[in-house]
C-alpha cells in the first residue's frame, strides 16, 4: 500500500533537491484535490466533446446549492476540519451523471444529497455516496430527470484516459482494491454470460472490449464505488462488497433487463457497509493523514475503528 | 420451393418558472430530407409503454416474392391476434413528419431602422431548442412449432428451439436457404429463451391484395426487454447499413443505453444555394458525422410531441394514424389520461396534454462498430429537438439605398462567411468550392440577390 508521506513511485536517484521537495509537497495534498481536478477534466471533456445535454446554469446552480448546503451543515453542527472539498466532488459527480429538462432539479438534488451525508449516518460514517443517492432520488422522485448511461460512448482513447486518471485518483485515496475487484467481477460475469450464450471466441472478445471501453462502467468503478467514505474499512470486507455490487449490477442489467444497473446496485447494497464494518472492523479512512501517524489504511486495515 | 432467408435487419424482439421551455419561432418550411435518400435504410416503428410493445417493420424487399422469408427473434410466443398487417403509408407519414427540414427567412429592409433594430434583437435570441413441416421431425431437431397461422399475405410459424444447429437444420429442411454463419448468430437468442417469428409470403393471398410490394408486419407483445436485435441483419451485410427507428412513447425521449446517442448538429444558418439540393447536403452531413464518430453513435434526428410541430414538414399523425402506428394507449383502456385531442388542424399548436412522443433515431452500423444489439431506455427528457437548418435570403437592395445599408452589407459578408465555414465543417466539403457556389462576388458588400438559392387484447388492432 502507498502512503501519503512519500512518493513510492519516484526512483531514489531523482529524489534529491527539487524532486524531493516536490514529492513532499505533492504528498501533502489532499487526495480530493486530485479527484476534483480529474472530475473537472472529465466534465469538460463531456461538455465540450461529448454532447452532454447539460446547461451551464444547471452546473452553476448545482455548485451553488451543494456548497451552500455543506457550509450550512458544517456551521450548524459546528464541525471542525470539514471543508467544502467533498461537497465539490459531489457537485461534479451530479453534473457528470444527472440530466434534467428543468433548472431546479440539479440544485434541489445537490442540497438533498449533501444533507443526507449529515443525516443518514451509521457508526460515524455516512451510508450513501452522495452523488449516487442524489441520482437515485432524482430519477425516482422528480419529473424530468434522467441519466444517460451511454453518454460516454465506447471510444478506446477515452477509456484509457479514464483508467489512467481514475487509477491515479484512487491510488491517492489508496483504496484501489475495490475498483479492481469490482471490474474483475463484473467483467468476469460478462465473460461467463458470453460463454453461456455460445458466443464464438472472436466475437466474445469484441463484446468484452465493448464492455471494457464503456465510459459509464469505468467512471463508476474509479470514481463512485471507490469513495473511501462509503465502503467497508477492512480490505477483505471491501473485496466482498465489490463482488456483491458487481453481481447485483450484472443481474439488474442482464436478468431484469433494466438500465442503470451500476447506480442501482450501489444504492441498494450501500446499507450492507455498516453491517460489514461491524462484523469485520477496520480503520476508517482519513482524507488528510495526521502528522506523524501512518495514513489510514496503511497496515491498519485490521485495527479497531477510530472513534 | 426454396426460399432464401432474409434475416431481418431490424427486428423486434426484443415545470415551472425555471423550465427550459421551447421557443416557438416563425419561419417558412421549404424542404425535407426523408429516408428515400438512404438506399439501404430499413425502417421500424416501436410503440412502447410500460412493458407493452408494438413493433412495425417495413420491408423494402424487391425480389421474387417466392424467395422472401423473414426471421425475427421475439421474446414471447406470438399468437395470431398479436400479429397484424400494417400500412406502409404510416411509415411514409412518420417519415415525412419527422424528416430533417429546411426553413427559410428573408432579411428585412435595413433602411427600416425600427424593424432592423428589432430584428437585431431577435437575432440575439438563441436558436430554438424547442428546443418497426412435420411436428415429429421438428421435435427430433429440438425445434417446436409453437404456433402456425396466416395473417394477410403472410404464412407465419412461431418456433422455439433448443439448439441453433437444430433450428438451422429445420429451416433448411423446410426450404429456407440460410446465409453462412446463421446458426452462430441464432444461438445467443435461443439461450435467452427467445422465440423465432418466421414469415413467408402466401402468393395467392398476396395477389388478392393487389399491392405490388410487401405490406408491413406488426407484432404486439409484453416484455421487459426494450431492444432491437440488430445483429441478425449483419450476417450477410456488405458495408455500413442504415436503420431508422421511430420510437413512440408516452413520456419522453428514447435513447440507447449501450451506445452513445447524439443529437445531430442542427439549428444553424447555411448558404442559400443549399435550397436546391438539401437532400445532398443532408446525406453528406450525416456521412461526415457518422465517420467522425467512427460509425459508433446513434443519432437523434427528431424528438417532438406528436400533436404538433414547428415548422411542420408534414401534419402530425391523426389519432387513427397513431393507432395504426401501434400507439395502443391513447384514449383506450390503458390510458390514465384521456384528454388527447385530435391534432388535425391547419396550424398545429402546442398541446394541452398529448400522449405520444416521437423520437426518430438514425443508426449507421457495421458488425465491428455495433457488436451488441441496441438496448433502449425512455428518458424523462421532453425538450423538443429537430434537425432543422435555416436559409436567410439577403435583402435585395443596394448599398446606396440608405446609410444603414452599408452596415447591413458588412454584417451580411460576415454572416455568409460563417455560413460557408459551417457548411464546410458539417459536410467536409471544400471551403473554396462552397464560396464559389455562394457567389460572394469577391467579398464586397454587394448583395448576392434575394432569390438565390398476446393475450389480453390491449394491442391497437381488432382481434381476428
Amino acid at each position: 500500500m502507498h502512503t501519503f508521506s512519500a512518493d513510492p513511485g519516484t526512483p531514489s536517484s531523482v529524489q534529491s533537491g527539487l524532486g524531493r521537495r516536490l514529492a513532499a509537497r505533492i504528498a501533502k495534498f489532499d487526495a480530493r484535490l486530485f479527484q476534483i481536478a480529474f472530475l473537472a477534466t472529465l466534465l469538460s471533456i463531456g461538455v465540450l466533446l461529448r454532447d452532454f445535454s447539460l446547461r451551464p446554469e444547471q452546473m452553476a446552480l448545482t455548485f451553488a446549492a451543494g456548497l451552500a448546503t455543506q457550509w450550512l451543515w458544517v456551521r450548524h453542527l459546528r464541525l471542525k476540519n470539514v471543508g467544502l472539498l467533498s461537497a465539490a466532488i459531489t457537485c461534479f459527480g451530479l453534473s457528470i451523471l444527472l440530466r434534467a429538462d428543468t433548472l431546479w432539479v440539479h440544485p434541489l438534488i445537490a442540497a438533498l444529497a449533501i444533507s443526507a451525508k449529515f443525516l443518514i449516518r451509521v457508526g460515524g460514517k455516512h451510508v450513501y455516496n452522495p452523488a449516487n443517492l442524489g441520482v437515485i432520488l432524482a430519477i425516482t422522485l422528480l419529473p424530468g430527470a434522467w441519466i444517460s448511461p451511454g453518454q460516454w460512448g465506447n471510444d478506446l482513447a477515452y477509456a484509457l484516459w479514464f483508467v489512467a486518471l481514475g487509477g491515479l485518483v484512487v491510488q491517492r485515496a489508496r483504496r484501489m482494491d475495490i475498483s479492481w475487484m469490482f471490474l474483475a467481477c463484473f467483467l468476469g460475469l460478462c465473460i461467463a454470460r458470453f460463454a453461456w450464450l455460445g458466443v464464438p471466441f472472436a466475437r466474445g472478445l469484441t463484446l468484452l472490449t465493448h464492455q471494457t471501453q464503456s465510459g459509464a462502467l469505468l467512471l463508476f468503478a474509479f470514481f463512485m464505488i471507490s469513495d473511501p467514505m462509503t465502503i467497508p474499512n477492512r480490505a477483505g470486507a471491501r473485496l466482498f462488497y465489490a463482488a456483491a455490487v458487481a453481481l447485483a449490477a450484472f443481474l439488474w442489467q442482464f436478468y431484469l433487463y433494466r438500465p442503470n444497473g451500476l447506480i442501482w446496485a450501489l444504492f441498494l447494497l450501500a446499507p450492507m457497509v455498516p453491517l460489514l464494518d461491524r462484523l469485520l472492523p477496520g480503520a476508517r479512512h482519513q482524507w488528510q493523514p495526521a502528522a506523524g501517524l501512518p495514513a489510514a489504511g496503511q497496515k491498519g486495515d485490521a485495527v479497531a475503528p477510530a472513534s | 420451393m426454396r426460399s432464401s432467408l432474409l434475416l431481418s435487419t431490424l427486428a423486434g424482439c426484443c415545470a415551472a418558472a425555471l423550465s427550459l421551455s421551447a421557443q416557438a419561432f416563425c419561419g417558412f418550411y421549404v424542404g425535407k430530407a426523408d429516408t428515400t435518400l438512404f438506399n439501404e435504410a430499413s425502417q421500424v416503428i416501436v410503440a412502447r409503454d410500460g412493458e407493452r410493445t408494438v413493433i412495425s417493420m417495413q420491408n423494402d424487399y424487391r425480389g421474387d416474392l417466392r424467395e422472401f422469408a423473414l426471421v425475427v427473434p421475439v421474446p414471447t410466443v406470438l399468437r395470431k391476434g398479436q400479429v397484424n398487417i400494417g400500412d406502409k403509408r404510416i411509415f411514409d407519414r412518420l417519415d415525412a413528419y419527422s424528416a430533417p427540414r429546411l426553413t427559410e427567412y428573408n432579411d428585412e429592409n435595413p433602411c427600416d431602422r425600427r424593424r432592423y433594430e428589432r430584428d437585431k434583437r431577435s437575432d440575439m435570441v438563441p436558436a430554438p431548442m424547442a428546443a418497426a413441416p412435420a411436428a415429429r421431425a421438428s421435435r427430433s431437431l429440438g425445434v417446436t412449432i409453437e404456433a402456425s397461422y396466416s395473417v394477410g399475405e403472410y404464412d407465419i410459424v412461431i418456433l422455439s428451439a433448443k439448439e441453433s444447429d437444430g433450428l438451422e437444420t429445420w429451416l433448411t429442411q423446410n426450404g429456407y436457404r440460410l446465409p453462412r454463419g446463421a446458426a452462430r448468430a441464432l444461438a445467443p437468442y435461443i439461450r435467452q429463451n427467445m422465440k423465432f417469428f418466421v414469415a413467408k409470403v402466401n402468393l395467392r393471398e398476396q395477389a388478392a391484395t393487389g399491392v405490388q410490394t410487401l405490406r408491413p408486419l406488426q407484432f404486439a407483445f409484453e416484455s421487459e426487454k426494450f431492444m432491437l436485435p440488430l445483429r441478425l441483419g449483419m450476417i450477410n451485410a456488405r458495408g455500413p447499413q442504415d436503420l431508422i427507428v421511430y420510437m413512440l412513447t408516452r413520456h419522453g425521449r428514447v435513447e440507447t443505453t449501450n451506445y452513445r446517442t447524439v443529437k445531430l448538429p442542427a439549428d444553424m444558418d447555411l448558404p442559400t444555394y443549399i435550397r436546391s439540393d438539401f437532400g445532398g447536403f443532408y446525406k453528406a452531413m450525416f456521412k461526415n458525422q457518422a465517420q467522425k464518430d467512427g460509425n459508433r453513435a446513434v443519432y437523434t434526428e427528431y424528438f417532438w410531441d406528436m400533436s404538433w410541430c414547428d415548422p411542420c414538414a408534414a401534419n402530425p399523425l391523426s389519432p387513427e394514424e397513431l393507432r395504426q402506428a401501434g400507439v395502443f394507449w391513447q384514449g383506450g383502456q390503458d390510458s390514465s389520461n384521456n384528454s388527447f385531442a385530435p391534432p388535425q388542424r391547419s396550424v398545429p399548436m402546442p398541446p394541452q396534454g398529448s400522449q405520444a412522443m416521437l423520437t426518430r433515431l438514425h443508426v449507421r452500423y457495421t458488425p465491428d462498430t455495433f457488436p451488441e444489439d441496441l438496448a433502449f431506455q425512455e428518458t424523462a427528457d421532453r425538450t423538443n429537438f429537430q434537425a432543422r437548418y435555416v436559409l436567410r435570403n439577403p435583402w435585395n437592395g443596394s448599398v446606396n439605398d440608405c446609410p444603414e445599408a452599408q452596415g447591413y452589407f458588412q454584417q451580411l459578408h460576415v454572416r455568409q462567411e460563417k455560413e460557408a465555414r459551417q457548411l464546410a465543417t458539417l459536410t467536409g466539403w471544400e471551403l473554396g468550392s462552397i464560396r464559389n457556389r455562394m457567389d460572394l462576388r469577391g467579398g464586397n458588400f454587394t448583395p448576392s440577390g434575394g432569390s438565390d438559392g398476446g393475450g389480453n387484447g390491449w394491442w391497437p388492432w381488432r382481434q381476428n
